[in-house]
């Protein structure tokens, strides 16, 4: 008896039946339905797969015509105008970025927190944040002027003599993003190694076999490796934390940086932060709903993990809720003329019907959260999410249009109108984004299996 | 040397089982498990370890450079008089030594992690013993070494038996 009270794991218990359903509550389930897509594509027919694999790879096409486009002519081939001096590319830029955020804060931040659930979404979500960050960190650089220069960012010995600008808004963009990108690939490897090797062992033909061991680097689950890996992931998780919240701060500083009225705002950081969670944790909950639908990963992926995402949308949805309301209070407060006429211009110019579309999708749609109805609907909860992806959406792309139309000197006031290139550009890299992750599901598990098999037993220990 | 392999179907049995091969007298060698049994590292005696100090000296070492990078550029190397702001802009140049600095944690976390439990090797003995690829996936396995010889390994077998072992398979070391 003594020995067994010694085994109790000094982690609160997990409640493993809300999280794992009967079918799934063994460590072969788990391991059965995870790797079923992988190591026995044949038990589907892949045909929806197909069809969006054909999709998708029309739009990264579509999207490849546009940078090319883009690259031949210049940005005059986009809507920008040299009042409305950032357009899509940064808007897009931005959106991609915090949804990028998502993945490393579930993966990071809900571990030091022992949310256990977090264990059946994390990985989908890290490779989630790889695709959207490795997009976004496109869009300044197509965004540049003469983008071939992009590499002038890194200090590197050169014949000019030159070096960065390191007060720019741009260095700093730059390197969070570089450094953000490659932590995130590091902190996802190593994820799934142990991952690699059940795929390995499971694996009954030559390639999988081969290919997975590789990956899995030798992996034995001693007790000696699972140690280091348990020192090792606590610490990147602790690290990530500060590394994005940084990196969104940072997008918000540049527009914070700025005597722009609308953007030159201490809330930008905080609020950008906010916003990143709120669209990625929505991109994450439309992509939980394809994958437990294509894979048949119900057990493993449950409506209570929608209820509890669906909670966190709501409260995002209230904290941005009260940052738009921040916003509308210092421009009367502070009593800045400029910034008083910009607030004006955002509910009656020539954008506020998107503004108010903008303020339905992303604070008023999520109260339907509010009922616990709505939240354990996955059909209701995908809706909204993609709402509220729409609506993040226009938020970054009316914080731009916006302040830039109706900046300090009236003479130099403009709209914006997008081109026929703005839009395949925003919906190329949508397609971009789908491909590859259809890619990624079919080659890597979608769900960490070791840690699913972890969250069951803490469970049956209590 | 003999070494013993036992298969177990529950973490619990597998814990309750190496703490009875340590009190008998016999040599707790490994466990492979398909997730991090809680107290099995202590049990084999896990030492502290400097992966963590390595991440820091790694992440600040690189974070020091960025900025005698940024120093010696803004200040020595190509002074430029930006707008009157001060030369040395320090807060302004923080972002880029924090956030390499971070990533380089990382990376050195990721070498010392190699080092310390020896991958990558591809092929180790034990991938030969049957059964083994189930550690990775649903059993749990412990290796013991017999060091008591005048009872042999039969009692040491029969230990692991009773501790609810499936199979129990003598392996070379």
């Amino acid at each position: 008896m003594s020995s067994l009270a010694l085994n109790r794991i000094d982690t609160p218990p997990a409640d493993t039946e809300r999280w794992v359903l009967p079918s799934g509550q063994s460590d072969e389930a788990v391991n059965r339905i995870v790797s079923a897509p992988l190591l026995q594509p044949h038990k589907w027919t892949w045909r929806a797969w197909w069809i969006a694999f054909a999709v998708s790879g029309a739009m990264t096409v579509m999207m490849i015509v546009s940078a090319s486009w883009l690259l031949i002519r210049g940005v005059g081939v986009w809507g920008n105008n040299t009042t409305v001096v950032w357009g899509f590319g940064i808007a897009n830029y931005v959106w991609w970025i915090g949804i990028g955020n998502a993945g490393t804060l579930i993966s990071s931040m809900l571990l030091l927190m022992r949310q256990h659930w977090r264990a059946s979404i994390n990985r989908f979500a890290e490779a989630m944040t790889l695709f959207a960050a490795s997009i976004a960190g496109l869009f300044p650089i197509l965004h540049l002027g003469r983008p071939l220069y992009f590499y002038w960012l890194t200090p590197y010995p050169n014949t000019m003599l030159l070096w960065p600008q390191w007060r720019s808004a741009l260095i700093w963009d730059f390197w969070a993003i570089l450094s953000y990108l490659l932590f995130s690939i590091v902190f996802w490897y190593v994820g799934l190694i142990p991952d690699f090797a059940t795929l390995r062992d499971r694996a009954r033909s030559n390639l999988p076999r081969k290919v997975y061991g590789a990956l899995a680097l030798g992996w034995r689950g001693s007790a000696r490796h699972w140690h280091f890996y348990e020192i090792y992931h606590k610490a990147m998780a602790a690290l990530a934390v500060p590394l994005v919240v940084s990196l969104h701060s940072v997008v918000g500083l540049d527009f914070a940086a700025s005597l722009m009225p609308g953007w030159a705002e201490t809330i930008f950081p905080p609020y950008f932060v906010v916003g990143a969670m709120y669209s990625g944790f929505a991109m994450v909950v439309v992509l939980a709903a394809l994958v437990r639908w294509g894979f048949r990963m119900q057990a493993i992926i449950t409506v209570s993990h929608f209820d509890v995402m669906a909670k966190v949308m709501l409260m995002a949805s209230i904290v941005m809720g009260l940052s738009y309301a921040t916003e509308w209070f210092d421009a009367w407060y502070g009593g800045d003329h400029a910034e008083r006429s910009l607030v004006t211009f955002m509910f009656t110019g020539s954008y506020a019907p998107i503004y108010f579309v903008m303020l339905f999708c992303n604070v008023l749609a999520p109260q339907a959260f509010w009922l616990p109805a709505v939240r354990r609907s996955v059909f209701a909860v995908f809706v909204i999410a993609v709402i509220i992806n729409v609506g993040m959406w226009l938020e970054r792309i009316l914080i731009i249009l916006n302040t830039l139309s109706h900046t300090h000197l009236p003479s130099m006031r403009h709209l914006f109108f997008p081109t026929i290139w703005d839009w395949t550009l925003l919906f190329g890299s949508l397609g971009f984004f789908t491909f590859m992750f259809l890619i990624f599901v079919r080659l890597v598990p979608s769900v960490s299996m070791h840690e699913v098999r972890h969250i069951l037993h803490e469970g049956a220990q209590r | 040397m003999i070494v013993l392999l036992a298969e177990f179907t529950r973490p619990e049995a597998l814990m309750r089982a190496a703490r009875q091969t340590q009190n008998a007298g016999d040599k707790v060698l490994d466990a492979f498990t398909p997730f991090p049994v809680a107290g099995m590292a202590e049990l084999l005696g896990a030492r502290s370890t400097r992966l963590r100090a390595v991440m820091f000296a790694g992440g600040i070492a690189i974070a020091l450079g960025a900025i005698g990078t940024e120093y010696f550029s803004a200040m020595l190397d190509y002074p430029i008089n930006s707008g009157g702001r001060p030369l040395n802009s320090w807060p302004a140049f923080m972002l880029f030594p924090f956030a390499i600095g971070i990533f380089a944690a990382a990376v050195s976390g990721f070498i010392a992690l190699m080092a310390e439990t020896g991958l990558p090797r591809l092929h180790h003995p034990l991938f030969a013993v049957e059964g083994f690829e189930r550690a990775s996936q649903s059993r749990f396995l412990l290796a013991i070494e017999v060091v008591r010889f005048e009872k042999g390994p039969a009692d040491a077998e029969e230990r692991l038996r009773n501790a609810g072992a499936l199979s129990v398979r003598e392996v070379e070391a």
